[in-house]
């Protein structure tokens, strides 16, 4: 069984979907027994670093997360929150991942951008630079669909990276926590496979 | 790099798709999972579900249709159309919106804006600007689906709106809504070029040529359209080919 934890965050039905869309059948939880038995986690997010850190504190699933044995996938605020400090609300996050996580700085886009680049990021971009089994089967620029203010930088556990502004993590791995900056729930025929892969874990 | 996004908008009154007519590839172009599932195919990037309907007891059919829409289409979208609270919204994220578009509740309550972008976050909250060009060479906003005219410019009204939480900015311009003649230029560049935030132009789509210009010279982040992909004058997937070969960034 494939658990999503619960809090109080965005996109939760939008990842049930998904993996309902992949064969895969879940459920959305906060209880502590069902999220340590489950096969897999998926660990979304859409919202503020601050108040959704405070939310896990006073739950205690901020050390039930941490503690986890299985594969854990996070999902953009998922992942931020699974690095160890955020620019957003300055907030100490899960500190899973080394990598700190900033806010971007808009410039302008050079020509072949096609305008100013804002923030947030808010579309379609390509991904590269595949060091994990959740690209298993994509090709190198693939496309997903990203909506985000603030990044992870580029670091050790770097599989994967997107170009906006700057090079930054697309996707972050280390031990059996796996985490993606874009909403693979929302990225048509490509997040289906990067779900599959990540159901797929052994 | 971030690609320039393609959108299109399906009117839907009573549930069922209001312009959809004769897709031979799909079983009933009525139905707006059948035509979103068919747009999403050809790659577009994103589609934007407007709510037509006119009562409050049919506006019940729309949660129904959301979440069908959710369960079945793997790209996001946008559902707009008569949002006027808190709860609305909540309904509709709850059940698999990616994000709504307000109007003419956030104009006549703007705080509405920031208690939508503090309550679910500015990313999916898109403010919807009817606009028109009067004589006097300014573009003012519209309410009502461009019934009622008010004397607030434009530029003033969206860059307030950003202030406030708006996390994109739907552009439309009554001048050229429905006349195929291209996309309004001067208004478009102006809030793209001094917003933060992303502009997605729509109104007067006609060839393929108009959406090369609205991204080249305009600077929108979006294009909208809506009758020349339903009439299939224009098919999604060779509109972002030719942008491809005019050094458009987009999705292929």
């Amino acid at each position: 069984m494939i658990a999503i934890i619960k809090y109080n965050a965005g996109n939760v039905q939008s990842v049930q979907y998904a993996l309902q869309r992949i064969g895969a059948d879940s459920i959305v939880t906060d209880n502590v027994a069902e999220i340590t038995s489950a096969d897999k986690l998926i660990f979304p997010g859409v919202g503020h670093a601050s108040p959704a850190m405070q939310y896990l504190r006073e739950r205690k699933l901020d050390q039930l997360i941490i503690s986890l044995k299985q594969p854990v996938l996070g999902i953009c605020l998922g992942l931020q929150l699974m690095c160890k400090h955020s620019e957003e609300g300055n907030t100490q996050c899960l500190g899973i991942f080394d990598e700190a996580v900033k806010l971007f700085v808009p410039r302008e886009g050079t020509e072949s951008e096609v305008g100013k680049l804002k923030v947030p990021q808010i579309g379609w971009n390509n991904i590269y630079n595949f060091k994990s089994v959740l690209f298993d089967g994509l090709k190198e620029e693939d496309f997903v669909y990203a909506v985000h203010s603030y990044y992870a930088a580029l670091g050790n556990e770097t599989v994967a990276t997107t170009d906006y502004i700057h090079p930054y993590s697309a996707a972050l791995q280390k031990n059996n926590f796996y985490a993606v900056q874009f909403h693979p729930e929302k990225s048509g025929t490509v997040g289906e496979t990067i779900l599959k892969n990540f159901i797929n874990i052994s | 790099m971030l690609t320039k996004r393609i959108i299109p908008c399906l009117d839907i009154k009573d549930g069922r798709t209001v312009k959809g007519i004769n897709f031979e590839s799909i079983r009933d172009a009525g139905d707006p999972v059948e035509l979103a599932k068919l747009y999403s195919e050809q790659g577009a990037d994103e589609l934007v579900f407007l709510d037509i309907t006119a009562t409050i007891e049919k506006r019940k059919a729309l949660v129904e249709l959301v979440k069908r829409i959710a369960s079945d289409i793997n790209i996001p979208f946008t559902v707009g159309g008569g949002i006027s609270t808190v709860e609305d919204v909540a309904l509709l994220l709850q059940n698999g919106a990616d994000k709504v578009s307000v109007n003419t509740a956030a104009y006549k309550n703007p705080q509405l804006i920031k208690d939508l972008s503090d309550a679910f976050g500015s990313q999916c909250v898109v403010l919807a600007i009817d606009t028109k060009k009067e004589a006097d060479g300014q573009w003012y906003v519209y309410l009502d689906g461009g019934r009622t005219k008010t004397g607030t410019l434009t530029t003033g009204w969206a860059a307030k709106a950003v202030e406030l939480g708006a996390g994109e900015i739907l552009l439309t311009s009554m001048n050229n809504d429905g006349t195929r003649n291209g996309f309004a230029m001067d208004i478009t560049a102006q809030l793209s070029n001094t917003l933060p935030v992303p502009v997605i132009a729509s109104g007067g789509a006609g060839t393929m040529m108009h959406f090369k210009e609205v991204f080249q010279y305009a600077n929108a982040d979006a294009a909208l359209a809506a009758s020349i992909f339903h009439y299939k004058d224009i098919e999604i997937g060779s509109l972002k080919k030719y942008l491809a070969q005019q050094h458009i960034p987009v999705r292929l």
